[in-house]
C-alpha cells in the first residue's frame, strides 16, 4: 500500500494541521509516512500546501507530481491542483469556496460545502476537519477513530476545548462523503 | 669597605616572568608590545593564574603571541578573538582567557565580535594594543589613526572625506552594561607602566571574580611606521595621541563592589 | 517495535546531536533551519550544555573553533548564505586540526536566493571549507531517521579525523516530518583529547591550537597529515546505498532528497519496462567512487539527478571515467523535481 495525499488551501485554513493529524494517525497505525509542508513566505494569509505519503513499506519520494489523492480547501487550490490528480484517484474539494466549475470525470470527486457545514457547527475553523473526515471516509487510509485520537496528541492542551467541535466536523464530513460515494 | 667583596651570592631583582617563554620576541626595536607582554605575564604570575590561562593570539604584529606566553594558547582568525574566547570560556568556565588584539584586528575587522562579547558580558579579558596603524601589513590606516596622520594608505594625512573619523573604542564600550572593567593606559614612562600594570591586574581580577567583560586599551608606539625614533614615538603619544585617547579608568566593578562592601 | 516519534528533520538534527553527545551549540538564525537553534536553546541548558546565539555566522563558527579547541563536542547549523560566511572559520579549523559538526539545510541561491529546497551547495560542502587544501567530511542523509542517526555518528567521526564534518540536507528534509526512533542520550567522553587547551596544566606541556606555519615545508607537512586522514576516512567512512534492479539498463545517481525522489522514479520507470539501479552516496566526501565505476561498466547510461545546475555530476563523471555516457536531470533555484519527471527523463535517455 502506498497512498499519497496532497492538501492545499489558504494560510489559516488548517491545511498543515489536517496533514499532521493524518500523519499522526498513520504513525499510530504502525505505517511508514512522510509529511512535508510548503508555505509561501508570509507567516499569515499566504498559501499553504502539504504532501503526505503513507505506505506499509518504504515511503520513497515525499515529493509527488501527480498525487493519488488531494484535499483542496478553496477555489485557488482547485484551480491549481485538481488537474494534477492521477486518473483513478480521489479529490475531496471544499465546494463552499470553489464554485460549481469542479469537473473531473476520471477520478472520484467528493465535493462538500465544508465551510457551510463548519459554520453550522459553530466554527468556521473546523472546515479542515469536515474535509479530513470526508477524505478518511472516502480513502479508508486510516480508521476514523485514529484521527479523533490524533487530535489529543497533536493539538496543544490549551486547544483541547475545541476537540468536540472538531470530532463533530470529522463525523459530518465522513457522513457526507459516504452519501456522495454511494 | 668593599660591598661587593662581602656579598656571597648575587640575588636577581629583575627576571623574566614565569608566564613568558624564553623565545626571543620578534617586535621592532622601540615597540611597546614587549612591555605589554611583560606586564600581562607579571600579572598572571602575581595572581597565580598561569596554569589555567589560555592566551588567544590574533592577527597583526602580535600574531606570534602564542610563542611568547608560556600558557595554553589558541591562534584566532583576524578579528575573531572575542568569538573564539567566547567558545573557550563557555566550555571551560574555570579557565582564565585573554585575547591580545591590535587596533586593526579589534577596531576594524573584529568590531562586531568585541562589541557583542561585551554585550553578552563574556567573562574574559581583552588586551587591546592601539598604535593607530596597521603594523604587520606595513603601516596602513587603522580605524584609530588620528586625523591628519600620515600612513601608507593616507599619504596626505587622514581626512574625513577619505578615511572618516578615529574610533574611540573605550568610549563606545563604556555604554555597555556587560563591561566590568574598562581602562585606557599607556607605557610612556615608569609611572605610566605601573598604572598600566595596575589596570591589567584589575582586569584579570575582575575575570577571576567572574564579574564580566574586561578590556584594557594600551596606547602603544610604532616607531617603525610612525617613522620616528623610539623616544620621539613615546613623546608623540604623550603630546598627540592621549589628546584623542584620554587615559582613564572608565568602568571598575571590582572597585564598586569593594566600595559597596565597605558601605554595608 | 521501539517507539517512533513524528518529528521534523530539524528536530532530528538537534535531538540526534544531543543524543550523540553534543553539549555546545553556537548559531545564528536563518531559514529553513531555525528549529535547530530553537530546540538547542530549550534543551541544552536542561542537561548542563550551552547554547549561544552569535552576532553572525562568522562569530558562530569562531565560537565553535574556540569550543573545539577545548575538546568540547560542539556544533553549529545554518543554511546556504550562512555557510558561505562560515568558510573562513572552517578553513582555520581544518588548519588547526579541530573537529566540529555543522549542518547545512540548503536553500535556493545564489545570493539571498529563497528558502526553498536546493542542492546547489554541493561544491561549497565538498570542495569548500574556505581557502587552502582542506575539505569537510560531508554526509548527506535522505530521511528524518537518517539525519538523526548520522549526526550522532558525526561527532566521533569529527574527533577521529580531527576535521569538521558537515551534514548536508535541504529545506524539504529540514521541515518534513517522519517517524523517528530516538535513542537514549549519550554523554560525551569525560577525558579530553591530549591536544585540547584548558583545564589545569599541572606539569603537562602547554598546548597550542594554531594554523600559522610560516615555514612552507612545515605547512606542507601539516597538509600531508590532513590528507592522510582523508585517505583513512575514504577507507573507513565511505557510505552509500543501492536500490532497484540487479541487471539495470540505466544507473541513476542521486543523493539526499533527490535520491528519495529517484526511489519512486525508478519504480515508475520499471513499470514502463526500463530496469534502473539507484546508487545513493551517503558520504559525499569521501565519495563512493568505486561502486559507481563498477556499475558504470555494466549499464548503458548513467543519469545524475540533483537540485542544482550540475555539481554532484562532476564527482559521478570522475567515477565513471568515460565508461558510458553520463546524462543529467535537475532543477535549481528552489524548484523540486517530481518522480514522474525523473521517470520521463529515464525513458527519454533509455
Amino acid at each position: 500500500m502506498r497512498q499519497e495525499v496532497f492538501m492545499a488551501g489558504m494560510g489559516g485554513q488548517g491545511v498543515l494541521l489536517a496533514g499532521q493529524l493524518l500523519a499522526q494517525a498513520a504513525l499510530e497505525a504502525g505505517l511508514e509516512l512522510s509529511w512535508f509542508p510548503l508555505y509561501s513566505p508570509e507567516v499569515r494569509g499566504g498559501r499553504a500546501t502539504c504532501t503526505l505519503v503513507i505506505a506499509d513499506g518504504e515511503v520513497g519520494s515525499p515529493v509527488v507530481g501527480q498525487p493519488g489523492s488531494v484535499i483542496l480547501m478553496d477555489g485557488i487550490a482547485v484551480d491549481n491542483h485538481l488537474n494534477r490528480v492521477r486518473a483513478g484517484g480521489l479529490a475531496v474539494v471544499n465546494s463552499s469556496l470553489a464554485g460549481d466549475e469542479i469537473k473531473r470525470d476520471d477520478i472520484d470527486l467528493v465535493a462538500i460545502a465544508a465551510t457551510d457545514v463548519a459554520v453550522e457547527l459553530g466554527s468556521e475553523q473546523a472546515t479542515n476537519m469536515v474535509l479530513l473526515g470526508a477524505y478518511v471516509q472516502a480513502s479508508g487510509v486510516v480508521e476514523a477513530q485514529a484521527i479523533e485520537d490524533a487530535l489529543h496528541r497533536v493539538l496543544p492542551e490549551r486547544h483541547h476545548d475545541y476537540i468536540p467541535t472538531n470530532v463533530a466536523a470529522l463525523q459530518h464530513g465522513a457522513q457526507l462523503a459516504a452519501e456522495q460515494l454511494q | 669597605m668593599n660591598t661587593l667583596a662581602t656579598t656571597k651570592t648575587i640575588q636577581p631583582i629583575y627576571t623574566r616572568p614565569d608566564s613568558l617563554t624564553d623565545v626571543q620576541m620578534r617586535y621592532c626595536p622601540g615597540c611597546t608590545h614587549g612591555i605589554a607582554h611583560r606586564l600581562v605575564a607579571e600579572v598572571l604570575d602575581e595572581l597565580d593564574l598561569k596554569d589555567r590561562t589560555i592566551a588567544i593570539a590574533t592577527v597583526g604584529c602580535s600574531v606570534y603571541a602564542y610563542e611568547y606566553f608560556d600558557t595554553d594558547a589558541v591562534q584566532a582568525a583576524h578579528g575573531r578573538g572575542p568569538a573564539v574566547a567566547t567558545g573557550i570560556k563557555r566550555c571551560q568556565p574555570d579557565t582564565i582567557v585573554f585575547t591580545y588584539q591590535g587596533d586593526g584586528d579589534l577596531a576594524a575587522i573584529g568590531l562586531a565580535e568585541v562589541l557583542h562579547a561585551a554585550a553578552r558580558a563574556e567573562n574574559f579579558t581583552v588586551v587591546f594594543i592601539n598604535n593607530a596603524v596597521f603594523g604587520m601589513t606595513q603601516g596602513q590606516m587603522a580605524p584609530t589613526t588620528l586625523m591628519g596622520q600620515k600612513t601608507t594608505t593616507t599619504p596626505l594625512g587622514r581626512s574625513v572625506e577619505q578615511g572618516g573619523y578615529p574610533l574611540n573604542i573605550c568610549e563606545l564600550l563604556a555604554q555597555i552594561p556587560g563591561v566590568a572593567y574598562l581602562a585606557r593606559e599607556t607605557m610612556t614612562s615608569p609611572k605610566r607602566v605601573r598604572h598600566a600594570k595596575r589596570s591589567l591586574k584589575k582586569a584579570f581580577q575582575v575575570q577571576a571574580a567572574g564579574l564580566g567583560f574586561s578590556l584594557v586599551e594600551l596606547i602603544s608606539s610604532c616607531p617603525t611606521w610612525w617613522h620616528m625614533k623610539p623616544l620621539e614615538a613615546l613623546q608623540w603619544i604623550e603630546d598627540v595621541m592621549v589628546e584623542q585617547y584620554p587615559l582613564k579608568v572608565f568602568v571598575d566593578k571590582l572597585e564598586q563592589g569593594e566600595q559597596a562592601e565597605k558601605n554595608l | 517495535m521501539p517507539e517512533r516519534q513524528l518529528i521534523t528533520g530539524n528536530e532530528a538534527a538537534a535531538e540526534g546531536a544531543i543524543a550523540g553527545g553534543c553539549r555546545y551549540f553556537f548559531g545564528y538564525p536563518i531559514t529553513p533551519q531555525n528549529k535547530i537553534p530553537e530546540y538547542m536553546s530549550a534543551h541544552l541548558p536542561e542537561i548542563g550544555g550551552v547554547y549561544i546565539q552569535a552576532e553572525s555566522e562568522v562569530a558562530a563558527i569562531n565560537m565553535l573553533y574556540g569550543a573545539a579547541a577545548t575538546g568540547a563536542w560542539a556544533m553549529t547549523s545554518s543554511s546556504s548564505p550562512g555557510i558561505s560566511l562560515m568558510q573562513e572559520g572552517l578553513s582555520y579549523m581544518i588548519g588547526a586540526e579541530l573537529p566540529c559538526v555543522l549542518v547545512n539545510m540548503v536553500r535556493g541561491g545564489p545570493g539571498l536566493g529563497n528558502i526553498a529546497p536546493a542542492q546547489s551547495d554541493y561544491w561549497l560542502a565538498t570542495r569548500g571549507a574556505g581557502h587552502g587544501d582542506g575539505r569537510c567530511l560531508t554526509f548527506a542523509p535522505f530521511s528524518v531517521q537518517e539525519i538523526y542517526d548520522l549526526i550522532g555518528q558525526a561527532f566521533p567521526i569529527a574527533q577521529r579525523y580531527r576535521n569538521p564534518v558537515m551534514i548536508l540536507a535541504d529545506a524539504v528534509l529540514a521541515s518534513m516530518r517522519e517517524p523517528c526512533v530516538l535513542r537514549e542520550r549519550l554523554d560525551p567522553p569525560e577525558e579530553k583529547p591530549a591536544w585540547a587547551v584548558g583545564g589545569r596544566r599541572r606539569g603537562r606541556q602547554r598546548n597550542i591550537v594554531n594554523s600559522l606555519w610560516t615555514d612552507p615545508p612545515v605547512m606542507e607537512e601539516v597538509n600531508l597529515r590532513i590528507q592522510q586522514r582523508y585517505e583513512e576516512a575514504a577507507q573507513n567512512e565511505t557510505r552509500w546505498t543501492e536500490h532497484g534492479a540487479d541487471a539495470p539498463e540505466i544507473l541513476v545517481c542521486a543523493y539526499g532528497i533527490s535520491a528519495r525522489i529517484c526511489q519512486t522514479a525508478i519504480e515508475h520507470a520499471a513499470e514502463a519496462g526500463i530496469a534502473c539501479r539507484l546508487i545513493r552516496p551517503i558520504s559525499l566526501f569521501p565519495f563512493p567512487t568505486e561502486v559507481i565505476a563498477d556499475w558504470a561498466q555494466r549499464v548503458k547510461k548513467v543519469l545524475v539527478v540533483e537540485l542544482s545546475m550540475g555539481q554532484f555530476i562532476e564527482d559521478v563523471r570522475l567515477a565513471v571515467e568515460g565508461a558510458c555516457p553520463v546524462e543529467f536531470f535537475g532543477r535549481t533555484g528552489g524548484v523540486l523535481v517530481t518522480p514522474e519527471e525523473v521517470a520521463e527523463r529515464i525513458i527519454e535517455i533509455a
